[in-house]
């Protein structure tokens, strides 16, 4: 059991503010008059509506099919009816819309029918592509697709599992009751997963303020008798349940700018991801629902298993809210993000509903010049130097900051947390990172611009080309024959006066002329029609009228029609 | 003192030799200087700087024929980086080239298109697919915004659309907090 443990660089210890919600064992939470669920929840493409308004869908049944090398499926979290696949408010800071399943549920919750899967006899693509179909996504908050990271490097195997219960982020407590009260079946997830990626050992990372998560993983892997699987109490230190932070504790290995985990023999998978395997592969059942932890501003903080879609402020309502409730905050208070509304949903990615007053969370003091006194690089557990990233941020300087390893930001707030002159850091990171997105997709759009109008250009080109050879090869084709005729008929003989050297004007002259004969020819051979089968008498009457018609045409000729008839 | 001197100007024949067989060897092909102001325009390829094309455009400026401030798409941020990559003095955009404008795509009415092809011919980056009597459309993603379809189309049913803002190009704001002034 003593295992030795290593440090992450920086890192702070905020008020965990965490017992409240930990009293009470996770509630569920009664069925919404609406459920609207974004397609749009993963990391990754969009995935496309499987289903239209007027739809009648079961629990589980697949409304949203993935879409792309990257993207992960959406399921109707109850049985009802869909009222509209619209575009819907998201739970996202900007504001904006997503296109969404609007479900009116009909107070059945009847599931469809569930596949399950055996899945040490499926073949390693195969159960990807169930998991993907499952929708099982990050579920520490990052909502990457897990199929995507379920395949062993490039050996094969891997050499490290590590399984994320550190959980250090304030008010939050969502897997600490997961692993409290679901260890066991949390364990079999976690025993597929070891499965597919071949991995020698499991190390299962708990911070040590919570015992009872600790005692109750333990007892579980004691019960299932497995080897090679360990939970490991860690010291609690925000943000220890960062990826890369927890790969260092337990592993000692620094993931280095650039490089992914997978490169050292290492993988990371948060708990609630574990479990939501164990879910899908041993029960049929894809991620429809969330444990949700409900704090802040409330009368009784606690944890609720949340149907994906539900409104926030549905669920809010069971724990309480007080009324001077001003905000919503999807996460926790370091990394969190504040809501548009308080009727947004609740996404895969929603760990927490932080109820936020103005007592609560005070507006923050106003913002003062950096006095460059490195706290926030000591502070920083990606080991940046934040007051540079900032300076370059600020001066809108977007190549330096990223010189100074700006993606490598986790924004952790560790360093806004620490700065004395009170500078929102992480924002002015956020600001920059979606700068320099923007920035690249400008260039890609520059870039296909301009091979596009290159290749126009090109072709115009080639195209004009084309159609000089084309009329040239024509012109002497028919001069050929013009001097060939010239040579057989005397009629054209004045024309084609010097045929041997033909000069402009003369060979156009000559085009002409030929143009010409050929269409009298034409017309001379048009003139009997196909008349040589008909009857005597018939052929008669047609050259009567022909007769008749040419007389008449004679007619108008000598006598042209007065103007306007 | 002889033997100083043949050492020198052996030297420098040799170094010589070696410069000019590496200006042969590792020429650059093309014009660097075009390439990168070209980098900098936006490929919006309007026209609107009195040139057929951003790099006609490019050639300009590094020829010294034209002024930096003359591409409305690229608006005040590309006079800015081309102010710096130049060295020259930023000025703002000239008014009889044009202004600046949000971001847009062509987008054509399909009921009113009778499909005479113009506008496919005015289109700089083919974006525009249909065929003669045939119904016209504009494929958005390749769109540059450049309104050159507006004009030639004799029924008028081509109008431009700002491009609107979704969770993917969402930008986080720039941090607006009160700075306290120093005591
Ligand atoms: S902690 Fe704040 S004041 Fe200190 S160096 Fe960092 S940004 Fe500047
Ligand atoms: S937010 Fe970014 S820069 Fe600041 S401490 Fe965290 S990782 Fe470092
Ligand atoms: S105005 Fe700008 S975008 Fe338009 S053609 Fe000229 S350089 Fe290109
Ligand atoms: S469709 Fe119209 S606006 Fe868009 S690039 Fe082509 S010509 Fe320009």
């Amino acid at each position: 059991m003593l295992r030795k443990l290593f440090k992450f660089h920086g890192g702070v210890k905020p008020q965990t503010n965490k017992a409240p919600s930990t009293t009470a064992p996770i509630a569920p939470v009664p069925l919404p008059d609406r459920l609207v669920i974004p397609l749009h929840q993963a990391v990754g493409g969009h995935p496309r509506p499987l289903v239209q308004p007027g739809d009648r869908v079961l629990k589980g049944q697949r409304i949203g099919g993935a879409d792309g090398s990257l993207s992960s499926a959406v399921h109707a979290s109850t049985s009802g009816i869909v009222r509209d696949v619209a575009p819907a408010l998201m739970p996202h800071t900007s504001g904006l819309t997503t296109l969404s399943v609007i479900i009116e549920p009909d107070g059945e919750d009847r599931w469809a029918e569930l596949d399950k899967l055996n899945y040490r006899s499926t073949p390693p693509d195969e159960l990807r592509d169930f998991l993907r179909d499952a929708g099982v996504v990050g579920l520490g908050g990052a909502v990457f697709p897990s199929y995507a990271k379920l395949k062993p490097g490039k050996e094969g195997h891997l050499k490290t599992l590590v399984i994320n219960g550190a959980e250090c982020e304030p008010f939050i407590t969502c897997d600490d009751l997961l692993m409290r009260e679901r260890a066991g079946d949390m364990l079999k997830g976690i025993v597929a997963m070891r499965h597919m990626l071949h991995a020698e050992e499991v190390l299962i990372g708990i911070e040590d303020n919570k015992p009872e998560a600790i005692a109750a993983v333990q007892a579980a892997i004691a019960a299932s008798g497995e080897a090679g699987i360990e939970a490991v109490a860690i010291p609690t230190r925000y943000p220890a349940g960062g990826a890369k932070q927890l790969i260092r504790v337990l592993t000692g290995i620094e993931v280095p700018h650039g490089r992914r985990s997978t490169d050292f023999g290492v993988q990371c998978f948060n708990v609630g991801t574990a479990y939501s395997i164990f879910e899908a592969l041993e029960l049929g059942r894809p991620l429809v629902s969330r444990i949700v932890t409900v704090a802040g501003n409330v009368a009784q903080p606690r944890n609720y298993e949340v149907l994906i879609g539900t409104p926030m402020d549905h669920l809010v309502r069971l724990a309480g809210p007080r009324a001077d409730t001003d905000r919503y905050i999807m996460g926790g208070p370091m990394m969190g993000v504040r809501m548009p509304a308080f009727d947004v949903p609740v996404v895969k990615a929603t760990n927490c509903v932080l109820v936020g007053s103005p007592a609560l969370f005070p507006p923050p003091p106003p913002e003062m010049p950096c006095i460059r006194c490195g706290e926030c690089a000591k502070a920083c557990p990606a080991d940046l130097a934040p007051f540079e990233m900032y300076w370059f941020s600020r001066s809108k300087n977007f190549g330096k900051a990223q010189e100074y390893h700006l993606f490598d930001c986790i924004e952790c707030g560790c360093c806004s947390f620490v700065c004395p002159s009170h500078i929102p850091l992480v924002d002015y990171f956020r600001f920059s990172k979606s700068e320099i997105w923007a920035r690249e997709r400008e260039k890609d759009a520059a870039d296909t611009a301009r091979d596009r109008f290159e290749f126009k250009n090109l072709r115009q080109e080639r195209e004009k080309q084309e159609k000089a050879e084309k009329l040239a090869a024509k012109a002497a084709a028919t001069r050929e024959k013009v001097a060939a005729g010239d040579a057989a008929t005397p009629a054209a003989a004045g024309a084609g006066a010097a045929p041997a050297k033909p000069s402009g004007d003369d060979a156009k002259r000559a085009l002409i002329e030929a143009a010409m004969e050929k269409a009298r020819q034409q017309k001379a051979q048009a003139a009997p029609k196909n008349t040589e089968v008909a009857a005597p008498e018939i052929q008669a009457e047609i050259a009567a009228i022909d007769a008749r018609r040419e007389s008449a045409a004679k007619a108008t000729e000598a006598t042209p029609p007065a103007p306007g008839a | 003192m002889l033997t100083a001197l043949l050492v020198m100007a052996s030297i420098a024949v040799v170094l010589g030799a070696l410069l000019g067989f590496a200006s042969i060897k590792f020429k650059v092909e093309g014009d660097p200087l075009v390439d990168q102001i070209d980098a900098i325009l936006p490929q919006t390829q309007c026209g609107q700087c009195g040139f057929p094309g951003c790099r006609p455009y490019a050639t300009a400026i590094a020829g010294g024929e034209a002024e930096i401030n003359q591409c409305p798409p690229g608006g005040e941020e590309g006079i800015r980086k081309l102010a710096d990559l130049l060295g020259r003095e930023f000025k703002p955009l000239s008014e009889e080239h044009g202004v600046e404008k949000p971001k847009s795509v062509a987008i054509i009415d399909e009921q009113t298109c009778i499909g005479c092809t113009l506008c496919i011919q005015a289109c700089p980056v083919d974006a525009i697919v249909g065929a003669a009597k045939q119904m016209h459309t504009i494929v958005a993603a390749d769109c540059t915004g450049c309104e050159l379809c507006l004009a030639p189309c004799p029924v008028d049913c081509i109008s431009m659309q700002p491009i609107a803002e979704t969770v993917d190009t969402w930008k986080w704001r720039y941090p607006v907090i009160e700075i306290k002034a120093a005591a």
